[in-house]
């Protein structure tokens, strides 16, 4: 079965120098460089942008929506979510930044915060009703995380919380109630994400967890904090007397890593940030090592949404700035998180994950055929060509390992001479071979011409 | 390509050595991963061998983990030629740990190893004595659970 799928990253070809940086930091081993340009395995990226955070000629690019498409809907909706605030300093009011918002085109704003304390109070009950299960359940929020396991741990796919992620529910609450509201026809609603990463845009236009989106599109936090900056001038609080629904200090709160637990009020659980992080949690997990541990909370990027590739702001700086702001909403907040969290759950008809939400599939890479007998027959030749291969993991080839390049080679991606080792050896060989077939030409002259060289004894593969 | 009956891998562990546990069995991971063996069964393999791995750095003094990989089942045997076991049914208990402090102190030795090994494949057989070693064999059908 042959799948396309969509992806958010894609390599801008004319930036790319072919400098193989992004091909040793890729996480799934999908970016290889053919004829001086990187290019992307579909089938092996995660759209989590290690490749845009590390190339030094800005040639990965996220494929995100033009403002102007706003015009393509009557009704547009926009959805901030927590790294959007985390860019600005805590003294600027949330109203403010909503302003911004509605003056660069939209005319509803929903504040995905507060579809995070849903969602919290949904991982809370989950949790606590398969408590006697002794599983370890993993947290959906962040797609590159989802589709990491996708292609490298699919045994762990049954140990995904089974809830919406929070932007997904809030534009299915928002968009149904605008539709009912002012009467339009969805199709004519645009709803709109502001992504802090490229995971997040490729999961709307192919989700992997959600049957029915109701995203429209994303636009970058950066894009957006960019636009809103240039109108700052423009944006007194008081300004914006827009009634919208806000969610608490714990919705806030999972912007940054450690904040899901605490909203859920998660207390036997972990939260792990980072992708090489996360691919070690899960290797413990898949091995069994942490049984009785309840919910471990994954982001691929260091501290969370705040560290996204595609935000403006240092991640300390947002880590900070979000931090802040958390700690003033709660000096406003009641005393404990059940009556805060009771307090902003007022949406009537909010969705229930349980309808929405769809078992992940398995994208498996790894697997060399889907004939277990040819596959058998690849892994022995690949083991073969591994053994002639240096093993300096040097990138040259444009694999990111010697690894990479024999399983390149048996699936016909790759030749044997794309490795400068193998090549320059074959080179000397010929070489010599020539020099030895010089030495066998007539001798009408009488001599030999004596041009110094000796075969090699031995052919001595790594000398410099 | 001739027609393979089988995979075949094998893997020195070293005894007393933790910081290299688990090495054997993530290379055994992958490996079942490029054959396309299902990932549940994948997990169950990788469960039992890691299990295996650390028994033969704690108990054992080291020894060896070989994998045979057939079209339709993994085979994974976990041998050595340390102390063995003087009681097999007891060590076969949940619970039942001979572990040294130290061992216990880096979180092993809970008692689980040899049951969650017998629990994870579909067929487990363990033959030991004092003084000669232990062998373990462990078989795993290609097919969830």
């Amino acid at each position: 079965m042959k799948e396309t799928y969509f992806h958010s990253v894609q390599i801008t070809q004319a930036a790319c120098r072919g400098c193989t940086f992004c091909v040793k930091h890729c996480p799934t081993e999908a970016i290889r460089v053919r004829n001086g340009k990187a290019l992307i395995l579909p089938n092996r990226c995660i759209d989590c942008g290690t490749c845009i955070r590390n190339c030094p000629f800005r040639a990965p690019q996220a494929k995100t929506d033009q403002l102007s498409r706003l015009k393509d809907f009557r009704y547009n909706i926009v959805l901030p979510p927590p790294s959007l605030y985390s860019q600005f300093n805590e003294n600027i009011h949330r109203e403010s930044i909503w302003q911004g918002l509605m003056q660069l085109g939209f005319d509803e704003i929903f504040d995905v915060a507060l579809a995070s304390d849903y969602i919290a109070v949904e991982i809370e009950k989950f949790i606590h009703e398969h408590a006697g299960e002794h599983k370890t359940y993993i947290s959906c929020a962040c797609p590159a995380v989802l589709r990491l396991i996708q292609v490298k741990f699919p045994e762990l796919i049954p140990l995904i919380i089974p809830v919406l992620p929070p932007a997904e529910a809030a534009a299915i609450y928002i968009k149904n109630k605008i539709a009912r509201e002012k009467h339009l026809p969805k199709e004519q609603i645009g709803v709109w994400f502001i992504a802090p990463c490229p995971s997040k845009g490729a999961n709307i236009h192919q989700p992997v967890d959600v049957v029915h989106p109701e995203i429209t599109g994303a636009f970058t936090v950066s894009a957006i904090y960019s636009l809103i900056m240039k109108n700052k001038k423009n944006l007194p609080a008081e300004k914006f007397t827009r009634p919208v629904s806000k969610g608490s200090s714990y919705g806030m709160g999972w912007g940054v890593y450690g904040g899901e637990l605490k909203s859920a009020g998660l207390t036997n659980a972990i939260a792990v940030h980072g992708l090489a992080e996360v691919r070690d949690v899960l290797e413990q997990l898949s091995l069994n090592k942490m049984p009785g541990l309840d919910y471990v909370e994954c982001s691929a990027c260091q501290s969370g949404c705040v560290g996204g590739p595609l935000v403006s702001e240092n991640r300390f700086v947002a880590e900070t700035n979000l931090k802040r702001r958390i700690h003033n909403m709660r000096l406003r907040e009641p005393s404990t998180r059940a009556a805060t969290l009771k307090a902003v759950l007022t949406c009537e008809g909010f969705p229930h994950s349980a309808e929405y939400v769809k078992p992940l599939q398995p994208r498996p890479m790894m697997s060399l055929d889907a004939d277990i007998n040819v596959a058998m027959q690849k892994v022995e030749r690949m083991e073969e060509i591994l053994q002639g291969l240096p093993g300096l993991d040097c990138g040259v080839c444009g694999a990111p390992s010697c690894m990479c390049l024999a399983e390149d080679i048996v699936q016909g991606r790759a030749h044997e001479m794309d490795c400068i080792f193998k090549l320059r050896a074959q080179v000397k060989k010929l070489a010599y071979g020539m020099a030895e077939l010089s030495r066998q030409l007539p001798l009408t002259g009488g001599n030999t011409m004596d041009d110094g060289l000796v075969a090699p004894a031995e052919d001595k593969n790594h000398e410099t | 390509m001739a027609e393979i009956k089988a995979l075949k891998l094998a893997f020195d562990v070293p005894g007393a050595n933790f910081d290299r546990a688990g090495e054997a069995s993530a290379k055994l991971k992958r490996t079942l991963q490029q054959v396309g063996v299902p990932a549940e069964v994948i997990r169950r393999v990788a469960i039992g061998s890691y299990e295996g791995e650390i028994n033969l750095i704690i108990h054992a003094g080291g020894g060896q983990l070989q994998a045979e990989i057939y079209p339709d089942h993994t085979r994974v045997i976990v041998s050595d030629q340390g102390p063995g076991i003087p009681d097999v049914k007891e060590a076969m208990q949940e619970g039942y740990s001979t572990a040294s402090e130290e061992a216990r102190a880096m979180g092993f030795g809970a008692g689980m190893g040899l049951p969650n090994m017998y629990n994870c494949a579909d067929a487990f057989e363990i033959q030991s004595k004092v003084g000669w070693g232990t062998i373990i064999t462990m078989d795993f059908k290609h097919q969830d659970r």
